[in-house]
């Protein structure tokens, strides 16, 4: 457990991806079995804990400390499990309680076992261990890291290739020991877990400019619709949903994966749709974050799949095929499926390139955020080859916003005030409406750190309060209402395209710009 | 023996801890006719006192720090001495270089101001001694059961674990120019890690006067390489004052990995509102074990609380029935570390 707490205590503040990459490594390449297995679901998500009741822990505590000195120091410290782990009394000497004792010992203790077991555990542990512990108990484990990271980190302790990795971890369960057997050098192990995830084929960017070098005759074009993309696979009478890094979202999504009444692997987009209308993506998110939705957000908010590829079917794995043979086999089975859950992503027509992108520029619906191109003899290929697929995104929206916060980067710009907070005018006020940082040029950099320090107002910690004086271009790809933020809008991928030194803030754009854009969308 | 007892002895008033009998202020935190000084931090020593008393040592970090005119008269703590009928004597108080509690007696009566202290063995000073006293006053800056800072030989082991694995990533460890930042170095030495250390321009002069007195620091070399230069290290070591993170010199270095040698390094909503990627918790004061163990063991007639968090202490010591009072005093960093 020493391991892992500390672990998750240096992802917890470390910034930097390939840092956090290094520190994965490591973990994965000196902690033994059965001990990583059990690390590896806990940073995917995928350790059924969560056994004890914050009112459990809470109850321990208070049997140990005064309740007056416990209320000061959790008010002090803010977080439950942090103030518990810090203030539980010290007994006895220390023990390094291995994380695979604690999940095989949770899963098969009864409830009334429980606060004698967890006590006995934050007896032997110090703080940061009672912490990992104490998260992992009350199944409250946020790691803040993405499941194709915590496998990328994985891949580099032995020489499997990472989709290898990535097909096949998802049908073993923790602790993976035939995973890790094979990554140690040992043979490739035969997956037994019904419906396993497939890794995903991928498009990469294409311009304007890029375009008079290919042949439109050799493309298929589909809209790209802003959902998410997903997996849905049923094999043997499992059906399951998977993100395309493999993530299991099955459990959020019982609407769909109840409906999977097929044997195949199917890539799709998870959309939510009302009477055949896409709604945007806010939407959707408010069903990705609920382990298990209840009966009134899955009616308010129906999950539909638009269906791009067919990967297997009826036990045939279709993936060498070329793309127009599996797109008639994929119109083929969509027809047998609940066409208001299921439709197959529709195929634009276009004679050349020009007709493709009058179609871009004005798409029937605001859900969608540019064209995919697809090779018509592409197979499906694991990862992102160059050339096959391609995503031809609508251009991006754009505002002039002013600076108002700045704070310093980490990284490549360690040091630089370089991560900002940008707002736009709502009467003689300029509101918040999201942070950026971007590529800047080094002579940039510099000139925005100058800049920063000689125009602060006020400090709060890292963060400095700016004076309203410069404006910058920040481009985004699309906007959400949100109650989060006083402005009530969000931006999805906002990023300083440009820093605009010759234009005064009273010439930025106003809020209105972005609620436009919203009530346009009907969102 | 009530609060009232002591009051011929000591008075809180705005400046700072007063003696009527003696006619002299401890820590004074504007200027006074005579301050005596516990140590030389500069919310306990400040400049302008027309007549100084303090350890040697404090005496001279003084003077490095606002110039050899810092007061009109300055007088070394020795012995047992006379202020207008109250004997003081200074005792270590563990803290950093020169630190010491200032103990009053008069008729039968001891009352001590300890100043900051610490009960952590720190090879830079003499450890804290223990002075039967009547009234202890306390700071508490630490002053909440979830303070238990770990031994900071395990924080110098994490530091060099990071240090090994992220050998082209320089470490820099953000540390206060007295005492901190030499007790960093001297944790360093003695894990073992004998290569150069690079330090901050601001804590040259006070890393060189610990050396003058015999403290062993190892081979220190200016942080002043370039950007090229910098990028050619490996698994350096560099210390430098929290306030050097957010000027233009951090910019050198090329990712590094900052740290944060502090106390309040103990609480994660601390660390990511500095924005410190290595928290090391190594402190100078009492942590909660510490300064209940203290009080304890002094068993004073009463405590008095300087500042902090005092209501947790008062608290405790409603528990363990113990007289407390609260002073409140105002112009001591509650963020000293
Ligand atoms: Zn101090």
């Amino acid at each position: 457990m020493k391991r892992f707490a500390d672990l998750l205590e240096r992802l917890a503040f470390t910034p930097g991806r390939n840092a956090k990459l290094a520190l994965l490594e490591r973990y994965f390449r000196d902690t033994p079995d059965p001990d990583r297995g059990y690390a590896l679901a806990a940073l995917t998500g995928g350790l059924e804990t969560g056994q004890a009741k914050p009112a459990l822990l809470r109850a321990l505590v208070a049997e140990r400390v005064d309740p007056e000195l416990f209320a000061l120091s959790y008010d002090y410290v803010g977080d439950l499990a942090e103030t518990i782990a810090l203030i539980w009394p010290e007994r006895g000497t220390p023990r390094d309680v291995p994380l695979s004792e604690v999940v095989v010992t949770l899963s098969g203790a009864g409830k009334t076992e429980l606060p004698a077991l967890i006590a006995r555990w934050l007896d032997q542990m110090r703080p940061s261990e009672r912490f990992a512990l104490i998260k992992l108990v009350t199944g409250s484990l946020r790691v803040g890291i993405s499941t194709r990271l915590a496998l990328t980190g994985l891949a580099r302790i032995g020489t499997v290739p990472l989709d290898e990795i990535e097909e096949l971890w998802s049908g073993f369960e923790p602790p993976y020991a035939p995973l890790f057997a094979w990554l140690d050098g040992g043979p490739r192990p035969e997956v037994t877990a019904k419906a396993p995830f497939r890794p995903v084929m991928l498009s990469t960017p294409v311009t304007e400019a890029d375009l008079p070098a290919l042949d439109p005759a050799a493309y298929a074009a589909e809209w790209k619709w802003d959902g998410i993309r997903v997996q849905a696979v049923s094999e043997g009478g499992v059906a399951r949903l998977y993100t395309r890094t493999g993530e299991d979202i099955s459990g959020s999504f019982p609407d769909i994966v109840e409906r999977m009444h097929f044997d195949g692997a199917l890539d799709g987009e998870l959309l939510i749709r009302r009477e055949g209308l896409v709604a945007p993506f806010s939407d959707l998110q408010k069903r990705l974050g609920r382990k298990s939705p209840g009966k009134a957000i899955i009616a308010s908010h129906p999950a539909a799949l638009r269906l791009y590829d067919v990967m297997t079917w009826d036990g045939e794995d279709l993936r060498a095929l070329p793309w127009t043979e599996r797109r008639a086999r994929l119109e083929a089975a969509v027809a047998g499926l609940d066409d208001a859950r299921f439709d197959v992503s529709e195929r634009l027509p276009f004679g050349d390139w020009d007709a493709l992108a009058s179609l871009r520029a004005d798409p029937p619906d605001a859900v969608i955020e540019g064209v995919m191109l697809k090779r018509l003899d592409s197979p499906y290929t694991a990862g992102r080859p160059r050339g096959p697929w391609f995503k031809w995104k609508r251009d991006p929206m754009i505002v002039d916003a002013v600076i108002l916060y700045a704070q310093r980067g980490h990284g490549k710009r360690s040091g630089f005030y370089s991560d900002f907070t940008f707002g736009l005018w709502d009467g003689d006020m300029l509101v918040p409406v999201g942070k950026a940082y971007s590529g800047f040029t080094d002579e940039e950099l510099n000139r925005l750190d100058r800049f920063v320090r000689n125009n602060t107002i006020d400090r709060f910690g890292p963060v400095r309060s700016l004076k309203a004086r410069l404006v910058v271009e920040v481009a985004f790809e699309g906007l959400n209402r949100s109650t989060r933020h006083k402005s009530g809008v969000a931006m999805r991928f906002p990023r300083i395209s440009r820093i605009r030194w010759d234009k005064p803030a009273e010439e930025a754009d106003r809020l209105t710009a972005l609620t436009d854009i919203l009530d346009g969308m009907g969102a | 023996m009530q609060s009232e007892t002591f009051t011929h002895l000591l008075l809180p008033r705005p400046e700072g801890l007063y003696c009527p009998a003696g006619d002299f202020h401890i820590d004074p935190v504007r200027p006074v006719a005579r301050a005596l000084i516990t140590h030389g931090h500069a919310d306990h020593a400040r400049a302008g006192h027309d007549t100084v008393l303090a350890s040697r040592q404090t005496l001279d970090i003084m003077a490095i720090r606002y110039g050899p005119d810092f007061a009109r008269v300055t007088q070394a703590a020795e012995g047992r001495m006379d202020l207008g009928g109250v004997e003081v004597s200074f005792h270590p108080a563990g803290h950093v270089l020169g630190s010491c509690q200032v103990a009053l007696h008069q008729g039968g009566v001891t009352a001590v101001v300890s100043g900051d202290y610490s009960r952590v063995a720190n090879p830079a000073c003499a450890p804290f001694e223990p002075v039967p006293c009547d009234l202890f006053v306390t700071e508490a800056t630490f002053a909440l059961p979830v303070f238990k800072h770990p031994p900071p030989q395990d924080e110098i082991a994490r530091l060099l674990a990071s240090v090994r694995a992220f050998p082209e990533r320089a470490h820099l460890v953000g540390a206060y120019a007295l005492g901190k930042a030499q007790r960093v170095i001297m944790l360093l030495r003695e894990a073992g890690y004998d290569t150069p250390i690079y330090i901050h321009g601001a804590l040259q002069r006070l890393c060189e006067y610990h050396i003058e007195q015999g403290v062993k620091l190892g081979d220190l070399r200016p942080a002043t390489m370039d950007k090229a230069e910098a990028k050619t290290l490996r698994e350096a070591v560099v210390i430098a004052p929290p306030s050097a993170f957010a000027s233009p010199w951090v910019q050198r270095f090329t990712d590094p990995v900052v740290g944060f040698a502090s106390g309040w390094m103990q609480i994660r909503g601390r660390v990511r509102q500095r924005g410190v990627e290595m928290p090391l918790v190594i402190s100078d004061h009492v942590d909660w074990p510490d300064l209940t163990g203290t009080l304890r063991e002094l068993n004073p007639e009463e405590f008095w609380i300087t500042h902090g968090r005092d209501d947790a202490l008062m608290r405790w010591a409603a528990l363990e029935q113990r007289r407390a009072r609260p002073l409140h005093l105002v112009g001591y960093e509650d963020e000293a570390e």
